[in-house]
């Protein structure tokens, strides 16, 4: 007797925003090449349901100052160029393929080099001038001295639709307002809490931000750090976009080679854990790891540090989107 | 939650007397007024105002010209109803409303295949309102198999339990929400259930409170639609706060705003 198998596939109402990072010549900005992510109108990869437009896409990070406690296995590939952001993006775009940069202000921290926003001014343009990729511009976390070097910076860079983060539900006015001002598109982050992913949107909103200029970083953790809890907050996210919560239809960024490169299976070297085997392969390994995690999970931007992550993971984007083998 | 605005009826003077002098002002205000609060659909009712077919194009026309809202054309009357389909612009339809009477149906629910639009089953029959539950179950079960076999989908499917004043019917309420219930059950996923909000709370003082109180309990027993007074703000944020504590929304500090900008899209 033949048995009729019911229909199981989902079909969602609405789906996640789309949003173009980057403007070229034409669009106001200096950039080549701009990057479209967003628009699913499934769960991630679920081609057999609905569509994924754009393919997830690969940041890499540079810093303003040299990233002189990242552990030698992702440090020395950048080793001759971290003394220059420009030279640095140069060599991630052209040999490891970023499909964008991320710059950290990491030297602005006041607890560190305690760079002036002029000298983040001057790291940004560096980049702008030697890659043609859209950019990621990261504050250094301290949330009064990003307040006072992103009004310069988002004036300096005005034009070319960057990516500016991040905004939280007890620092978001400033920022807000530069990203309005200056046309830049916003980081909303929230600390591992789905209710406040939501609440810091609304919050946006509410000074005026639209939602679709959005893009959510709902806190990263690497493999073996709770990547789990993050995994179910980013895929409840993406399931309350589809059914239409405004407020939750964002692209999601995760933040992977910082969280990464401070785990110990990423930093031990062989000799103080022989059993873990070739320092030089695991940090990669592990990046990549938690990568294809939260691929999985929905992430439409993702920051990493290490080449051959880098490379893996486009290469697995590639083979989830239906290409290569 | 899918809120179907009450207030385009001509039972109320201003919407009665702008129908017979065909002014206009009136009734777009009352549509951009209930489509910025949230309206999903414009209920359009002439009430007791007009029978004519002619002043039901005109309303949905003079509707059409100020919001995109969809409409649902509310009458008992079928040459008021066709009229009304044939005024409309492609937007959204719900058809208010059939009953379980076998000739409603025949007339009905082959105009809702024909315009491709919701339609609204209001259980009652050949012998009027049911007072019990199994009734108001049966009548809807028949509603829901005709649409279903002439192939409208359960998304485009409204059936409505009937809620009564409950100053005067004060034991129907609870039949209703077991009805509800009961509705629920028809199929997976279930068609949309919807009441007339306002009925309830008719000539009670605390009208109001009856009504917003109701209606979170229907919620609960899964209503999902409701023809209501979608200026009471009171009524749609306790709707916001029982989709919550029904986890079909993701809290949020101000998740009464978040629940207005969905409603409003």
């Amino acid at each position: 007797m033949a048995v009729k198998i019911p229909e199981m596939k989902q079909k969602w109402p609405h789906k996640a925003n789309t949003i173009t990072i980057g403007a070229t010549q034409e669009e106001g900005g200096t950039r080549t090449s701009t990057i479209t992510v967003g628009g699913e109108t499934a769960l991630p990869f679920y081609h057999f349901e609905g569509e994924m437009p754009h393919p997830p896409v690969v940041a890499i990070e540079v810093w303003d100052i040299p990233p002189d406690d990242w552990p030698d296995p992702v440090r020395e590939p950048f080793e001759e160029v971290s003394n220059d952001p420009g030279e640095w993006a140069r060599k991630c775009v052209e040999e490891y393929g970023a499909d964008l940069i991320c710059l950290r202000l990491k030297g602005c921290d006041p607890h560190g080099a305690n760079h002036s926003p002029e000298d983040a001014v001057q790291a940004a343009q560096r980049i702008l001038k030697s890659v043609g990729v859209p950019l990621i511009v990261w504050g250094c976390g301290n949330d009064e001295k990003d307040n006072d070097v992103f009004p310069q910076l988002a004036e300096a860079v005005s034009g070319e639709n960057c990516l500016l983060g991040t905004i939280k539900q007890d620092n978001y006015k400033t920022l807000t307002a530069l990203c309005t001002a200056y046309g830049h598109k916003l980081i909303a982050e929230s600390p591992v809490d789905i209710n406040i992913a939501k609440q810091v949107n609304i919050l946006a909103l509410d000074a005026g931000f639209p939602l679709e200029n959005i893009v959510i970083y709902p806190t990263s953790g690497a493999l073996g750090y709770g990547i789990e809890y993050v995994y179910s907050i980013m895929e409840r996210t993406r399931i309350g976009g589809l059914r239409g919560d405004q407020a939750m239809a964002m692209p999601i960024l995760c933040d992977i080679g910082i969280e990464v490169w401070k785990t110990k299976e990423a930093r031990a070297t062989q000799e103080e854990i022989p059993e873990w085997g070739d320092a030089s392969k695991r940090g990669s390994l592990w990046e990549a790891t938690t990568a294809y995690v939260y691929l999985l999970a929905g992430a439409d931007v993702l920051i990493l540090r290490h080449p051959e992550a880098v490379q893996a993971v486009q290469t697995v984007i590639k083979k989830l989107m239906g290409g290569g083998s | 939650m899918i809120f179907i605005g009450e207030r385009i009826n001509g039972s109320f003077k201003d919407i009665g007397r702008a129908i017979l002098e065909k002014e206009k002002k009136p009734v777009q205000d009352w549509a951009k007024k209930q489509k910025e609060r949230g309206a999903t659909y414009l209920d359009v009712n002439m009430g007791a105002a007009s029978r004519n077919p002619d002043d039901q194009a005109w309303l949905v026309k003079t509707i059409q010209e100020a919001v995109p809202t969809p409409l649902s054309i509310d009458s008992t009357n079928i040459e008021v109803i066709k009229a009304g389909l044939a005024a409309t612009d492609g937007r959204p339809m719900l058809i208010n409303s059939t009953t379980a009477e076998e000739k409603k149906l025949d007339q009905l629910i082959p105009l809702a295949v024909e315009y491709n639009t919701s339609i609204m089953g209001v259980a009652m029959d050949e012998e009027g309102s049911p007072q019990n539950v199994d009734r108001r179950v049966e009548n809807g079960a028949r509603i829901f198999a005709a649409a279903t076999e002439a192939g409208i989908p359960e998304e485009k499917i409204f059936l409505d339990p009937i809620l009564m004043p409950l100053k005067f019917m004060q034991d129907q309420a609870e039949k209703v929400l077991e009805t509800i219930q009961q509705y629920t059950m028809l199929s997976d996923p279930p068609p949309h259930i919807s009441v007339g909000l306002s009925n309830l709370g008719s000539k009670a003082v605390d009208r109001n409170l009856i009504n917003r109180t109701f209606l979170v309990m229907a919620i609960a027993f899964g209503l999902d639609a409701s023809i209501c007074d979608v200026m009471d703000e009171e009524l749609i944020s306790a709707v916001a706060t029982a989709e919550l504590i029904l986890n079909k929304e993701i809290y949020s500090d101000s998740y009464l705003k978040a629940f207005r900008m969905k409603t409003f899209a």
